[in-house]
Parts: structure tokens; sequence; C-alpha cells
């Protein structure tokens, strides 16, 4: 799979308030959600960033709540994917679970300013600053979250192993 | 082979294993599942898509519509119903609505839902509560609880185990809050990322099972998969009597590994404020300076029991809050409700110009139930203070303990216990 987008550069920490806050919590249809994706960081956000764009992050983005909704909502949007130094644990988790695509690497992070086109090979991990001209790898996917976005998330891999009942 | 972690030793055994090793993926068995108003609609609506005609288990699956209740508003009261008519449509034994409502991870402790040993699974990021009990017990999102609602499993990686040695007493004010904090403030927010947090020493021994709860409640708050304390007579004399199920206790062995390990003298920790915008902004109380406070909120999973109001309760005795502070209590379950109302201290709260909320998450999350205005300031007992969080982007939360809050209603601005006891 291979993605291209602009870049949306935010810092450290941004946590799953920050990126849908709890008041727009008595919904879960993304649609409604997607509109107020990062409101309280970037105002406006959802207005701004283009189908495709990619949300680069610094360290532990997606800390706090276990809320879907941060990950509904930002795929929902037209994020492709996000590119951060580090992940919170249950979004990362989560990010796997329901499809969108997320990459680590610290050097990439670094080298990629607000703006900046970016092409992203989710099969090889190979992030590429197209307007900076730079190249990185990103931390190679576990075997195991791999097969899980091979199957289409979670609930197809229990599809596909039986286990509904 | 060395020895394993109280974590290690739990999931193994959920595991059908012998032993598991940090980073070593299973998939294990869970006891108890757990949703609520906002994470649950979204996990029934991936049951459904899947095709699914069965919970795994109706005792197993626990919904608790806590947060937007009792329903501030059409689409709220929606969410609730999807877990009304599901709870209805698949008989399950632990349904909470209406009256029976309390913050979910007050609640499931108290009814004995959650015991020793368990492995529970909650779609709620403060589900690391449980580790008080000596459980494993773990946040985590929508889809997961969907695929624990269908087959009764889910995958998990060991995590390392960090390991928080307490030793000397508490001084007077001092409570698993500030202990939690305290850390919190040195490792900062992801300080324990992926990690299980593992907390001991001759201090946690002593530490009603109260303030461990509000300690192992934050462990999300440095990042970490889980917070734990290994059970002993503290947790046994409260589990003992109320425990749905038997129970099992497990201990780290004496050669077990850690990734990490911390030693903290207690009696060198004073009362923590934790300023905006992130758990690890923490001060010492006497650090803190005049800070104004509009409003304080003494309840959550992390504050909301019945120690808790028993602090604010013997603090604000015979005392007023200052004019321009609203002080809203909120009893984390109907139990502690009526308890507190059988003490007297709502007699106490009312005098002294509380409002006294019905059990709910309300303002902890800036759902509802005291919400703040821009350029508003409130100290809260809850657990985090993210920009937004209790209200308008521009408000701002502080963290403490109940002791330090009910002061801080009394002042008018944040203040130390001392200064009203
Ligand atoms: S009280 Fe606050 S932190 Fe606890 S479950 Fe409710 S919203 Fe979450």
């Amino acid at each position: 799979m291979r993605l291209k987008g602009r870049a949306w550069k935010f810092g450290a920490d941004v946590d799953t308030d920050r990126i849908i806050p709890a008041r727009y919590l008595n919904t879960s249809d993304p649609v409604e959600l997607a509109k107020h994706c990062m409101e309280d960081e970037d105002a406006g956000f959802a207005g701004k960033a283009a189908h495709g764009d990619m949300i680069v992050a610094d360290k532990n983005f997606g800390c706090g709540s276990s809320r879907e909704h941060a990950p509904i909502a930002i795929k929902a949007v037209g994020v492709s994917c996000v590119i951060a130094k580090s992940f919170a644990r249950i979004f990362y988790r989560n990010s796997f679970n329901m499809g969108l695509p997320i990459l680590e690497s610290a050097e990439a992070v670094d080298a990629i300013d607000n703006a900046d086109v970016v092409e992203v090979d989710m099969d090889s991990g190979e992030i590429y600053n197209v307007t900076k001209d730079a190249r990185f790898k990103a931390k190679p996917i576990p075997p195991f979250m791999q097969e899980l976005v091979n199957a289409g998330g979670l609930i197809e891999s229990i599809k596909k192993k039986g286990l509904v009942r | 082979m060395s020895g394993q972690t109280i974590t290690e030793k739990i999931l193994a055994k959920h595991a059908g294993l012998k032993a598991v090793s940090p980073g070593e993926l299973i998939n294990a068995k869970i006891d108890i599942a757990l949703g609520n108003d906002i994470t649950a609609p979204i996990a029934i609506r991936e049951f459904r898509k899947a095709g699914a005609k069965k919970v795994f288990n109706r005792d197993k699956v626990v919904l608790v519509p806590d947060h937007f209740t009792p329903n501030k508003d059409i689409k709220s009261a929606e969410q609730c119903k999807i877990l009304r008519e599901f709870a209805a449509e698949h008989k399950l034994t632990h349904f909470y609505d209406g009256g029976e409502v309390g913050v979910e991870h007050a609640l499931l402790p108290e009814k004995g839902v959650v015991v020793p040993g368990d492995l529970v699974i909650g779609a709620d990021s403060h589900t690391c509560t449980y580790g008080a009990l000596g459980a494993f017990s773990t946040g985590v999102g929508s889809t997961d609880l969907a695929a624990v609602m269908i087959t009764g499993e889910l995958w998990f990686k060991v995590p390392e185990t960090m390991k928080f040695v307490f030793s000397g007493k508490l001084g007077k004010w001092v409570s698993g809050k500030d202990l939690i904090l305290h850390v919190i403030g040195e490792i900062g927010v992801d300080g324990a990322l992926y990690r299980a947090m593992e907390f001991c020493g001759t201090a946690i021994e002593k530490l009603s099972i109260e303030s461990r709860m509000a300690l192992c409640n934050m462990a999300i708050e440095a990042g970490a998969k889980s917070g734990i304390i290994a059970p002993d007579a503290i947790t046994r004399a409260y589990v003992e009597g109320r425990a749905e199920r038997p129970f099992k206790c497990y201990a780290s062995d004496k050669d077990a590994v850690y990734c990490d390990a911390r030693d903290y003298d207690c009696s060198k920790i004073e009362p923590k404020v934790a300023f905006p915008h992130l758990p690890e902004n923490t001060k010492n109380i006497s650090e803190v300076g005049n800070i104004p406070i509009d409003q304080v909120v003494i309840g959550s999973c992390t504050n909301g029991r019945l120690e808790d109001l028993a602090i604010a309760a013997k603090l604000l005795k015979g005392k007023k809050t200052a004019k321009h502070t609203r002080l809203i209590i909120i009893p984390a379950t109907p139990l502690i409700y009526a308890q507190a109302m059988k003490k007297g201290w709502f007699d106490i709260f009312l005098k002294a110009g509380a409002i006294i909320s019905p059990p709910t998450c309300g303002p902890c999350l800036g759902g509802h139930m005291g919400i703040l205005a821009a350029g508003e300031r409130a100290l809260a007992t809850t657990n985090r203070n993210f920009v937004g969080r209790m209200g308008d982007p521009k408000s701002e939360v502080y963290l403490a303990n109940p002791a330090v809050a009910a002061a801080t209603a009394i002042k008018g601005r944040i203040a130390h216990p001392d200064e009203v006891a």
C-alpha cells in the first residue's frame, strides 16, 4: 500500500482529548466525529486537511483515553496515516485493530516540516519526504500486527479463524 | 529459569502456559470484559457487523453507562439505549442502569465483579484500577472489546515490569494519589509506556484499598499497560464477602526479572498538584503559590470513594466554600452515596455550599455536571488535566488529592490542608 499527502505537524503527547474532545463523544458516527478531529489543537483542521494528508507528531501520540473515536475521527477526516516518534499503547492497538496505518520513526519526524509532501510505502516501511528528497525507514511492524493488517483488522481476523458464533 | 512477576503469572495462567516472558505474544482467556456508554456502542456495532449471535459468556460481559448519565442529551440517551437493549438481548448479568449506576472502576470492585487473580479488559483506559486487587487489568479499544464479547479471548504482548518500592511513613495529608503523581512527575507521561507497573514495599503494605485503587488507577497516566499490587490481608478483608467468584492471590517470585526498579521514601513525599496540561507537571503543595480556583471537583474513579469523601467531610465540617468557588462532590457509586449520607456528611457538604451530584463521570471528562468556561480554572481529584478536559479548551485543570481539594474549596485558591485543619 502506497500513501501520499501533505504533512500536518504536531508536538509531543498529543492526547486523545485533543484528537477528539470528549464533548463530542455522545455519538460514534464517523462523519460527525471527523468534523471535530484535532479541533482543540488546530481549530479548523477538519476543513483544511485534504484526503491523503498525514499527521506527523512527536512522542507518545494518542495518550490518554481508550476511545477508538480517536483513530476513527482521524481516518474519517481523510488522513491516510500517522507518523510519530512513538505511540501510546491503546492508540497503537486501536489503530491496528480498526485499520488506520501508523508508523514509528523519530528520524523521519525530525526531518519532516509542516506542509512537506510525504510518500509512505506501508509494505516496506519506507517514508519518503518528497519536498526535501530524503528517505527514512520506519520501525518494522511486528509480524503479528502485520497479520492483523493483512486480515483487514481484528474482527476480520477472528472471522477468518471461524471464531464467530 | 528465572522467577516470574505477578503480572507474568496471571497472564501465563490465562494463556494456559507454565510461564511467559516479556515480549511474548499470547492469546489469553478473559474473566471480565467491560464497556461503557462511550465505548460499548462501537463494540456492539462491530459485534453485530461480524454476524455474532451470542456473547461468549453473559456473566463476563459487563456494561456500565456511567459517562454521560443521567443522559445529558438526546444523543447520549441513544448511546445508553444501545447498551440497554444489548444487555436485555443477551441477558447480561452485570448491567447497571438508573439508580444502580456508579463510576465503573469504583463499582466493579465494590460489587465483587472483579477479584484477585483475574484477567480483566475494559474499553476504558482506567481499567488498570483493578490492579489494586491483584488482578491484571488493562484498557483496550472498542474493537478489542467486540472481539472478546465474541470469543472470550484476546491477544496480548507480555509487558516488561517496572518495580516501584515505597517505604517510610506517609505524611498526614499524603495518599495513594500523591504517590502516583510523584512517580508520574518523575518518569513522565510515557515513562512506563507498554510496561506493567508493580507497586510494593512497606508503605504499600499499609495503604488502604482505596488509596491502592487511586494509585493503580493512574498507571495509564504514565503510559503503562497496567498497575498492580500483590494481594495481602488488606485485599482479602476487602474482597471477602463481596467476591462473586472464588479468587486466586498471586505474588512475584523473589528472583523475578524487572526492567527497572525505583525506591521511594514516603516520608519525603508531600501532597502533589499536577499543573495544566499534563499529569507529569507536578509540584509540591508548598511550591504552588497563589492560584485562585473557580471550581473544585471531588469525585471520579480516582478519588470518589468513601475514604476520599471522609477526608473532605472532616475538613469541610463547619466551614464554607469561598464565595467565588463552586464545589462539586460526586460519590462514585450508589453505595458510597448512601454511606456518605448516612454518616451525615451530606449535611456538612450542603452547609459548606457544595453541590452533591449523583454518581457519574460527569465533569471528569468534560461531559456534563460542571463544565468550565474559557479562562476558568478547576482543581479536581480526577486523573487527567489535558487541554479542554473539563470544558473549554481555554480552561485549566489542576489535579490533587481530596484533602487539598477540600482546603482549596474553602480558601478559593490552591491550599494546603493544614491551612484549614
Ligand atoms: S471518572 Fe473520569 S477517568 Fe474515570 S472512568 Fe469516568 S471519565 Fe474516565
